[in-house]
């Protein structure tokens, strides 16, 4: 069981292994289970570091090269942690025609983070994506769960402003 | 029997107008209902997607069926007091015509009434999340005919013969694959939903899987018994958490009423569904690397032949078609293939769903017979280009289709007329574009798609497209070099004969397409170092028009690298004020005279440094009085 040391001395238990292990028995017997099982373990953990991916390789019976592979592969697994809200600007076709290089321009200046970087404060992720399946509303983008359409650059900071 | 209410109010919860901000609105509607006791009375369905997402929040009211758009939280009060208690619709939520006419019935206006719904028929009109209103629509009756009263040889027979095919862009014969899977002879053999959307600008199967999930759900299951199948799979992309939400929840509901699941309708026939989530590729669209990513791989594509009807999802025959394609196969059953057959063109059956978006005036969702010309759907469902500017091209098939351009705005709409003029069906995402929209730009943004997108399995995709890539921006820069566009020409041509994959085999296309019919904008690029629509930032710059600058000093402050800069008259002139700008030549010429400034001779007029100028385009969004130009 990996313990870690508070900085008041104490030593906790992380019991989000033994979630991970549940999770891992749940899909174990379906066909293709790794992918599913990276998909909960990254929402549990925030993303998956070398400890996760080692410790799926091993209960799935598969090389770890494998699972980093699969990690490595899709753009919705990260390796890295990623800051308390994502924002997902999206770049389709639509919101690229309808202006929305000019949103990550005002994010990137806004957040004084460049594409895929966590703020110093953690508190946000800058994140560009393909086509959100909105595209009545472009240009669009996404803070967590919540979407926000026909954006413009000067509503940025009041939008963030939500977020601290 | 539940309660029979005397008036529906369907308020649209796609994802459009999800973020437009309904789940407010009927919150605050049902609250004044019940605040007026009407609860028991009225009833608020959230459907699927209507298609006018541009509207959105949109609702509409039956039976009269009045159409608001529009819709705030704090209207719900006029809504629920005006219309429905005293049956005097809300005037300031109906629609307009841009001749200012009101329209109060859906299908009286022109976005609606020129469209005919056969995938999209429950769209709008049902709750995705009770499979009864879907019963209620003929639903599952498909499925019934197919489990007891036709053999599987009849179902393929009738797909055959609809002339269905594909949705998901290629348009391969729907019926052909499902009998090469029927007849194939490996065991267990798989049904599969490819509902990987990845097109940008495509949004017609995340609505359908939004709007009427259980279309779906029945159409695999035919699909299931007409094959001999009894597990089928949904992949669904992990953007779309709504369909993702609402497709699980019809699933659960199946299986509670026996529509999945062992012995189905009591015939002995098992079919079992599970959904699959995908992780952000945009290659696993393509078959044979979807099948990797369900198995748990990096979904990679592999060579065909073996298809993946004889050798698929661990090696087994597999059938896969897109969410579109299967919404179509319970009417087909309920209507007979005659029906289907008799919509549309001869090579290209049925209707198709595109998705309006772009610098078009009502974006959405739109389901014509196919053969619809291109000018009908812009202007007569679309309403024309957005702020009345001239239409330059549409685009369609995304990263992998090519663009139309106005002189082909009569092509009918079907699979082979596209291909013709180099472009394709694809999806089904229409994206319109007017003249400030660069072609060349456009080209660089696809390509970049897929370039980013390749999984780098073979040379031609992984090098061939960086190379285009590499010869594109350089173009943009103003570095372009005399030979380019016929480099362009040879590296495309190579790319499309020699990829593995769909996704390589047309990465080429929206180049190839923008250079064969706006071959002068590269031409432009590349010796003029001119950027004809404006957009490509290297090689655009700003100037203040002195005529028309009151030297107010906005633009000064909000620059964000001090270019703006003051200046005196006399510089001014040395400097050639005429430099300033066409528009202000042309006014000095007709006045016989250099027009004054507008502005207070005590301030000083400004100008903007170009070598300091980084063109992040500030000062002209901030001029209130439209003193900057972009040229």
């Amino acid at each position: 069981m990996p313990t870690a040391t508070c900085r008041c001395g104490e030593t906790i238990v992380d019991d989000r292994w033994e979630k991970l292990d549940e999770i891992i028995e749940k899909h174990r017997a379906k066909q293709g289970a790794l992918i599913p099982i990276l998909h909960e373990a990254q929402e549990l953990f925030g993303c998956l570091s070398e400890d996760v991916q080692l410790k799926v390789a091993h209960a799935l019976g598969i090389s770890p090269a494998e699972v980093y592979g699969v990690a490595t592969f899709y753009s919705f697994f990260t390796l890295k942690p990623r800051g308390k809200h994502k924002i997902a600007v999206c770049l389709g076709t639509a919101c690229y025609v309808r202006g929305a290089s000019e949103l990550v321009r005002a994010l990137k200046e806004e957040l004084g983070v460049e594409v895929n970087g966590t703020t110093k404060d953690g508190r946000f992720t800058l994140e560009v994506v393909r086509c959100l399946g909105a595209c009545g509303l472009a240009p669009v983008m996404m803070i967590g769960d919540n979407v926000y359409g026909r954006v413009k650059p000067e509503k940025i900071p009041e939008i963030l402003k939500e977020y601290q | 029997m539940g309660v029979l209410y005397r008036a529906h109010v369907l308020v649209c919860g796609g994802a459009g107008c999800v973020s437009s901000g309904c789940r407010a609105v009927q919150e605050a509607l049902k609250s004044e209902l019940a605040k007026q006791g009407l609860d028991k009375e009225i009833k608020v369905v959230e459907t699927g997607c209507m298609g006018s997402c541009d509207l959105g929040p949109v609702m509409v009211v039956y039976p009269e069926g009045v159409f608001y758009r529009k819709v705030r939280p704090e209207d719900a009060r006029d809504i629920v007091q005006e219309h429905l208690l005293k049956g005097r619709p809300v005037e300031r939520l109906l629609y307009h015509t841009s001749q200012r006419e009101i329209i109060q019935q859906m299908e009286d206006i022109d976005f609606f009434a020129k469209q005919r719904k056969v995938v999209l028929r429950n769209c709008g009109i049902i709750d995705p999340e009770d499979i009864t209103e879907y019963i209620a629509r003929d639903g599952y009756e498909a499925l019934a005919r197919v489990l007891t009263e036709m053999t599987p040889e009849e179902v393929i027979d009738v797909v055959k013969k609809s002339g269905l095919r594909g949705r998901g862009g290629a348009g391969f014969p729907t019926g052909l694959k499902w009998e090469f899977c029927a007849k194939a002879t490996g065991r267990p053999k798989y049904v599969v939903c490819n509902a990987d959307e990845g097109d940008p600008g495509a949004f017609m199967d995340r609505s359908v899987l939004e709007g009427d999930p259980h279309s779906v759900i029945e159409a695999m299951a035919i699909a299931g018994r007409a094959i001999g199948s009894n597990q089928g799979f949904v992949y669904v992309r992990a953007e779309y958490p709504l369909a993702i939400q609402r497709l699980k929840h019809a699933i659960a509901q199946a299986y509670d009423y026996g529509l999945l699941g062992k012995d189905i309708f009591g015939t002995g026939f098992d079919f079992d569904l599970e959904i699959r989530v995908g992780a952000g590729a945009f290659v696993c669209g393509e078959e044979t690397a979807l099948l990797a990513s369900i198995e748990g791989k990096r979904g990679m594509p592999r060579p065909r032949p073996p298809f993946p009807a004889n050798e698929g999802l661990w090696g087994k025959p597999t059938l896969i078609n897109n969410v579109e394609t299967y919404a179509n196969i319970p009417p087909i059953i309920l209507n007979g293939w005659e029906w289907f057959a008799g919509i549309g063109t001869e090579k290209s059956k049925g209707t198709k769903v595109f998705a309006l978006a772009g610098k078009i005036a009502n974006t959405g969702l739109v389901e014509v017979p196919m053969g619809t010309t291109l000018r009908e759907i812009v202007y007569d469902i679309g309403g024309g280009i957005l702020g009345g500017k001239k239409f330059k091209a549409a685009q369609t098939g995304g990263p992998s289709g090519g663009c139309i351009p106005a002189e082909h705005l009569d092509t009918p709409m079907e699979y082979d007329t596209l291909v013709k003029l180099g472009a394709m069906m694809g999806s089904g995402g229409l994206i319109v574009m007017d003249e400030g929209t660069c072609m060349v730009d456009i080209a660089k943004f696809f390509l970049q798609f897929t370039q980013d997108e390749s999984c780098g399995k073979c040379i031609p995709c992984r090098e061939g497209t960086r190379a285009m890539l590499d010869i594109l921006t350089r173009i943009t820069e103003g570095r372009g070099r005399e030979g380019d566009i016929e480099l362009l020409e040879h590296l495309g041509t190579t790319i499309k004969d020699t990829a593995l994959c769909g996704l390589g085999q047309t990465a080429p296309n929206p180049v190839l397409s923008t250079i064969r019919y706006f071959r002068h904008e590269y031409e432009a690029h590349i010796r003029e170092k001119r950027c004809p629509a404006g957009v490509c930032a290297a090689l655009v710059h700003y100037e203040i028009l002195q005529d028309k600058c009151k030297r107010c000093g906005l633009c000064r402050r909000s620059c964000p690298v001090d270019a703006i800069e003051e200046t005196t008259e006399a510089e001014l002139v040395a400097a050639g004020v005429g430099a300033a700008g066409a528009d202000m030549q042309a006014a000095g010429a007709s006045q016989g005279a250099i027009s004054q400034p507008a502005s207070s001779p005590k301030r000083k007029p400004l100008f903007i440094n170009q070598e300091r100028c980084i063109k992040c385009g500030v000062c002209m969004r901030e001029c209130r009085f439209q003193a900057i130009n972009r040229c």
